[in-house]
């Protein structure tokens, strides 16, 4: 008998670039980007981490409805947007806001969707997208299914879809993965693995060492990365990005990082399931401070661009809040109309009824 | 007597069958050391250990599976599914096997399986975490599918659920779950499954309903009281099957119905119980039947949920209009 498991398991070892104290570590690896383009990666990353703090201060208000928060994951989420181009389809979930942001979404669009408006959800025109899938898994499957289409279509561009740890444990994960595997589609999924799943943690959700070596079974190709190394992170997606419109198939990326929050501003308490040992180790791990040592050494950031960018982010936010506040509320006869390209017999005559009812 | 809101008189419930049946098992996503997203089990698995109180991997057609193989080994599992929108990833696991269970293997195996799930509406909640979506299961022949409005009747009903030798599903609607508190006592109990609960006694009209809108039906009757009018309110409690006997009763003595839904106004449990009431009682009527209900839409967005759910005031005008048909 020949018994497999240990050598497989060990092949998934995380890739890293940049290490904890911003040096990097893997040379051969560095992707090929600009100074302007590592400048825009710590600018996104770190707008990003203000939005994070605005929404949740917003949210305390009243004033924003659901949020799942991002602090700690923008490396995870920005590094691996950074290597799509516009014609590539994002399937997010529920956390993965940022990423929809930086791929053309308004932020008073965001925002709407947070305060379950459907203007939240209606992608403007160009911006290739689902909004944000509430459904665990759900959005894996569609994947498959819209980089088929792609692959159908003869187009260059790749589908790309995002999950948590948990969310490998839904049957519609396996599912995608091997679809897309067995058609060859050009598919990137994303796991995001920030080790809990509301209060679960991932040894309970899995026997398996690694959430990347399930890719093995569907016949893909896997890779553990460095969720908290911005640089890793991009340069794994670029080359699943480039493996999958030369027609080589999907990869399945598992980014290792933490949720600094707690799961949703929902009455979620992360002290229950976690302790202050655990979040001051991965706050040592943080995105935006081992980037910002390595671009102060290149001599490409300094505190005033860093206040700069901050400014910039907190004005933008305001701009975008007021203007969602000022979008027309959403009235039941808006739900009706949203049900049907046609209104059917009974429709019809409860759009009059709440006609009637909003009048008054 | 305690004073306990639905939360804890549902957590006294699977204490009392956790103790008194090694054959109970209460699993689901985040239900052990977190006590479950509503503290639901809070608690459980420091008193009864793992072995009994666990969490599970997330995916809920794997709970549903699991919940069947664990009944073909003996036990009594009680599952939660976190929200019941989730519930169409364990739609084969429900419908197509576990209700089946009995049926398929002529009675040699069974499945004494309760599902516990949340839903319903007015929590401001993100998709597919409210919708009432009882009347898909209630369509299954097989499974029971019971919606307590108080705490006191939670408690007696999942005891009688978990103890039934046949699968239920016990759904929480999330708004009565803190809203208010009652007496319950701290004794075991049961309340027959299958069985309405007059909520008011009244004689001039009878509102059906069940789950949270029993709470609004009652403020409408408190309304209709002003006017001399006198309803009487029945709470379903299971919505399959029915307690059609004690329906036909009140129809007897009032002559006019008014059915109230959480759910949406097409298909559902308020056509189910209006076609029985017609075909047994339909001499007994004055007025027509009329049915309050959500409109024909998905669940409504965070943002019109409160205009799109009934409330009281839909119900005194249903009311209004058959007692002066
Ligand atoms: C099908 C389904 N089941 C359960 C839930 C409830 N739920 C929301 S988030 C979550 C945990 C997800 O954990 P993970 O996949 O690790 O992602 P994270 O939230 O950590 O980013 C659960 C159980 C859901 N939204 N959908
Ligand atoms: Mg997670």
């Amino acid at each position: 008998m020949k018994h497999v498991l240990d050598s497989v398991e060990s092949q998934f070892e995380m890739f890293q670039i940049l290490n904890e104290d911003g040096k990097i570590v893997n040379k051969d690896a560095m992707p090929d980007l600009s100074d302007d383009d590592l400048k825009e990666l710590m600018r996104r990353m770190v707008y990003t981490r203000i939005l994070d703090q605005r929404s949740i201060a917003l949210n305390r208000q009243g004033r924003l409805g659901f949020y799942a928060p991002t602090a700690g994951q923008e490396a995870s989420q920005l590094g691996s947007q950074f290597a799509l181009e516009k014609e590539d389809f994002i399937l997010p979930g529920y956390r993965d806001v940022p990423q929809l942001v930086w791929h053309g979404l308004p932020l008073y669009q965001a925002f709407l969707f947070s305060r379950g408006h459907f203007h939240g959800n209606q992608m403007p025109e160009g911006l290739n997208a689902m909004s944000p899938q509430i459904i665990i898994g759900a959005q894996y499957t569609q994947t498959a299914g819209v980089a088929l289409g792609m692959k159908k279509r003869g187009k260059k561009s790749v589908a790309v879809t995002y999950t948590g740890d948990g969310g490998t444990s839904q049957g519609d994960f396996y599912e995608g993965i091997n679809f897309a595997g067995a058609y060859g589609a050009p598919a990137i999924f994303f796991v995001q693995n920030n080790y809990f799943a509301i209060s679960v943690p991932v040894e309970k959700q899995t026997a398996a060492k690694t959430l990347a070596q399930k890719s093995v079974a569907a016949g893909i190709e896997g890779i553990q990365v460095d969720g908290m190394d911005v640089l890793a992170v991009y340069a794994a997606t670029k080359d699943a990005r480039d493996r999958a419109v030369e027609g080589a198939g999907p990869t399945l990326i598992e980014t290792l990082t933490y949720r600094y929050g707690p799961h949703t501003m929902a009455g979620d308490d992360p002290t229950r399931y976690r302790t202050d040992d655990l979040d001051n180790e991965w706050e040592k791990k943080d995105p935006i401070i081992r980037f910002r040592k390595f671009l102060e050494s290149k001599k490409l950031w300094s505190e005033e661009e860093e206040n700069k960018v901050i400014e910039e982010a907190k004005d933008e936010i305001k701009k975008a809040i007021k203007k969602a506040d000022e979008y027309p509320k959403q009235k039941v006869t808006d739900l009706i109309s949203n049900m049907f390209e046609e209104l059917p017999k009974n429709l019809q005559e409860q759009m009059e009824e709440y006609k009637e009812k909003e009048s008054k | 007597m305690a004073q306990m809101t639905m939360v804890q008189a549902i957590t006294d419930a699977l204490r009392t069958e956790l103790k008194k049946d090694e054959n109970v098992l209460v699993f689901g996503e985040d239900v052990g050391q977190n006590g479950g997203v509503f503290r639901v089990t809070e608690g459980l698995q420091d008193e009864f250990g793992e072995d009994r109180v666990f969490d599970t991997p997330l995916a809920e057609s794997g709970i549903g599976g699991l919940s069947l193989g664990l009944a073909l080994q003996g036990f009594r599992p009680v599952p939660e599914i976190q929200f019941f929108g989730f519930v169409y990833e364990a739609m084969d696991a429900i419908s197509g096997q576990i209700a089946r269970t009995r049926y398929r293997s002529g009675g040699a195996h069974t499945a004494p399986v309760t599902i516990r799930s949340p839903f319903g509406g007015g929590v401001h909640t993100p998709e597919l975490h409210a919708d009432s979506l009882e009347g898909l299961i209630a369509q299954q022949p097989g499974i029971k599918v019971v919606i307590p409005s108080t705490p006191h009747d939670a408690k007696g009903l999942l005891i009688a659920s978990i103890r039934d030798n046949d699968p239920v599903l016990f759904l929480e609607h999330l708004k009565l779950y803190r809203s208010f508190r009652e007496e319950v006592s701290e004794e075991e109990y049961t309340i027959e499954l299958g069985k309405a609960d007059v909520k008011r006694e009244g004689k001039d009209v009878t509102i059906i309903s069940y789950g949270a809108m029993v709470h609004a039906s009652l403020k409408a009757a408190e309304e209709l009281e002003k006017n001399n009018i006198d309803a009487e309110v029945i709470d379903l409690r299971t919505v399959s099957p029915i307690d059609i006997d004690t329906i036909i009763e009140s129809v007897q003595k009032t002559n006019r119905v008014v059915f109230v839904q959480e759910a949406q106004r097409q298909a559902g449990i308020a056509s189910h119980v209006i076609s029985e009431i017609q075909e047994r009682a339909i001499l007994h009527l004055e007025a027509p039947i009329l049915r309050v209900a959500a409109p024909d839409t998905v669940y409504a967005f965070p943002q019109a949920e409160d205009l799109w759910l009934p409330d009281h005031k839909d119900i005194v005008e249903k009311v209004n209009q058959v007692i002066n048909f």
